[in-house]
């Protein structure tokens, strides 16, 4: 027999079930008092520097219902294209942005909603830039592993033309599931994103 | 192993897959087109810090956390262990979540339904962030069982739901924690979306009688492993990759 590599194997993903908030997001769920504020709530400040946008939308399942129970993680680059990380060796983050979000669902509407800041471009594998694009994670009852995508912006043309990424694509009309499409809102610009689990339209989601 | 690399691939055959039909929520919430391999970019490499200095005293004691009038019902326990990644390395600095129903199996939730009642003494939230050596622990007291609408007559074994961060957002990970011994976990039809049986043993945590508190708590370790990084060993990257 040969040797041995030792690598351990990956814990496996199990659902994060109908009561997720409860870890998440405790206040929002009215368990009050175990700590101040649920985390990821707020991404920009007075000092953030950046275009401020919105972005918001929904998840449909294949039979078209919005989830009302789903929690939504936002990961992005400052407006210099830089993550707050240090994982990130291209250089300084803006300190005034994590750029890190957090949200659940409304349990009504099932609309997500984010205030954040247009990210910069970051390269892609090759060195060839990325158009700008905000990572989306999705976790909820029913989803048995965490559902990677991304946010790309409908008013990002010339970027979006060249992205590598989207590039990658080979059925184009399946590109426009990954396009926020922009109006405004609050005299702010307001990207809706919405994502589509199942069925006609479903979103491009990734192996990562 | 380099700090560098990208993450080895995900090895899905010891994941559950999206479609899993015996438990019916996920019949509609499954994609059904491939996944799109994408490898990791930056964007992916990448990950949030969060530091020890947003913890209060009491985040990671579910016994003392939300309790009002006295302590929670149930049995004490202590959950510790350690988070490593697939090269066998601690990942110091992870934040995890934790979330559980009580000891009669309730959640406290508005759309929660079963009639077991609620605690006033617990909530069912803490977190925790591991140390250098990648260790977490938290006190708590043992979830009960729970019936759920999927099948007629489902009932969840015990389990602590986790949330986990590590380095990087392709670490990103969500699971649940079951208890040694428990019958229940091999009826469970979430439990049974995980097709692999090793898979499924490294989610159950041991009963570990060494770091019991005598008088006071049982104690059960639960290690966490998330992806690991390739080591890069001869390839000449661009600089900023
Ligand atoms: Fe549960």
């Amino acid at each position: 027999m040969a040797q041995t590599l030792g690598y351990l194997k990956e814990s496996p993903s199990q659902t994060a079930g109908p009561y997720v908030h409860i870890g998440t997001n405790p206040n929002w769920v009215e368990i009050t008092g175990v700590w101040d504020k649920d985390l990821g709530l707020v991404l920009v400040g007075p000092d953030t520097k950046g275009e401020r946008i919105v972005v918001k939308g929904r998840v449909f399942d294949g039979a078209g219902a919005p989830l009302r129970d789903a929690l939504i993680e936002i990961w992005q680059a400052d407006a210099a294209g830089l993550h707050n990380s240090p994982q990130e060796k291209r250089g300084a983050a803006d300190p005034h942005f994590a750029g890190w979000g957090r949200q659940p669902t409304d349990a009504v509407t099932g609309e997500y909603k984010f205030e954040t800041i247009k990210p910069g471009r970051v390269p892609y594998i090759d060195g060839r830039p990325m158009a700008p694009h905000i990572t989306v994670w999705i976790v909820a009852r029913g989803i048995n592993i965490g559902l990677h995508t991304r946010l790309y912006f409908d008013d990002e043309e010339a970027a979006n033309a060249e992205c590598p990424v989207l590039a990658r694509i080979e059925n184009k009309a399946r590109v426009k599931t990954l396009l926020a499409v922009r109006s405004e809102e609050n005299g702010l610009p307001a990207y809706t994103f919405d994502i589509r689990l199942q069925g006609e339209g479903e979103t491009v989601f990734f192996d990562i | 192993m380099s700090d560098q690399g990208p993450f080895i691939q995900r090895n899905r055959d010891r994941h559950p897959p999206a479609y899993t039909p015996t438990y019916k929520t996920s019949v509609l919430r499954s994609p059904q087109h491939a996944l799109l391999s994408l490898g990791n970019t930056i964007s992916e490499m990448t990950g949030p810090v969060f530091g020890h200095n947003m913890l209060g005293p009491l985040d990671n004691d579910l016994i003392r956390n939300f309790a009002q009038t006295g302590d929670p019902i149930g049995q004490r326990i202590v959950v510790y262990g350690r988070v490593l990644d697939e090269n066998a390395r601690p990942v110091p600095g992870a934040l995890l979540e934790f979330w559980q129903a009580n000891a009669g199996g309730r959640y406290r939730h508005k759309k929660e339904t079963y009639l077991a009642a609620i605690d006033p003494n617990f909530g069912g939230c803490g977190r925790a962030i591991t140390d250098q050596e990648g260790r977490y622990a938290f006190r708590t007291i043992k979830p009960g069982a729970y019936p759920w609408p999927n099948g007629v007559n489902d009932w969840r074994p015990a389990h602590i739901h986790f949330s986990v961060f590590g380095h990087a957002f392709a670490q990103r990970l969500v699971t649940q924690m079951y208890f040694e011994g428990d019958p229940m976990i091999w009826q469970c039809p979430i439990v049974r979306t995980i097709p692999d049986k090793a898979a499924i043993e490294q989610l159950v945590a041991a009963l570990d009688r060494n770091a019991t508190l005598p008088m006071d708590a049982m104690a059960y370790k639960f290690d966490i492993v998330l992806r690991g990084r390739r080591s890069t060993l001869f390839e000449n990257r661009m600089e900023g990759n």
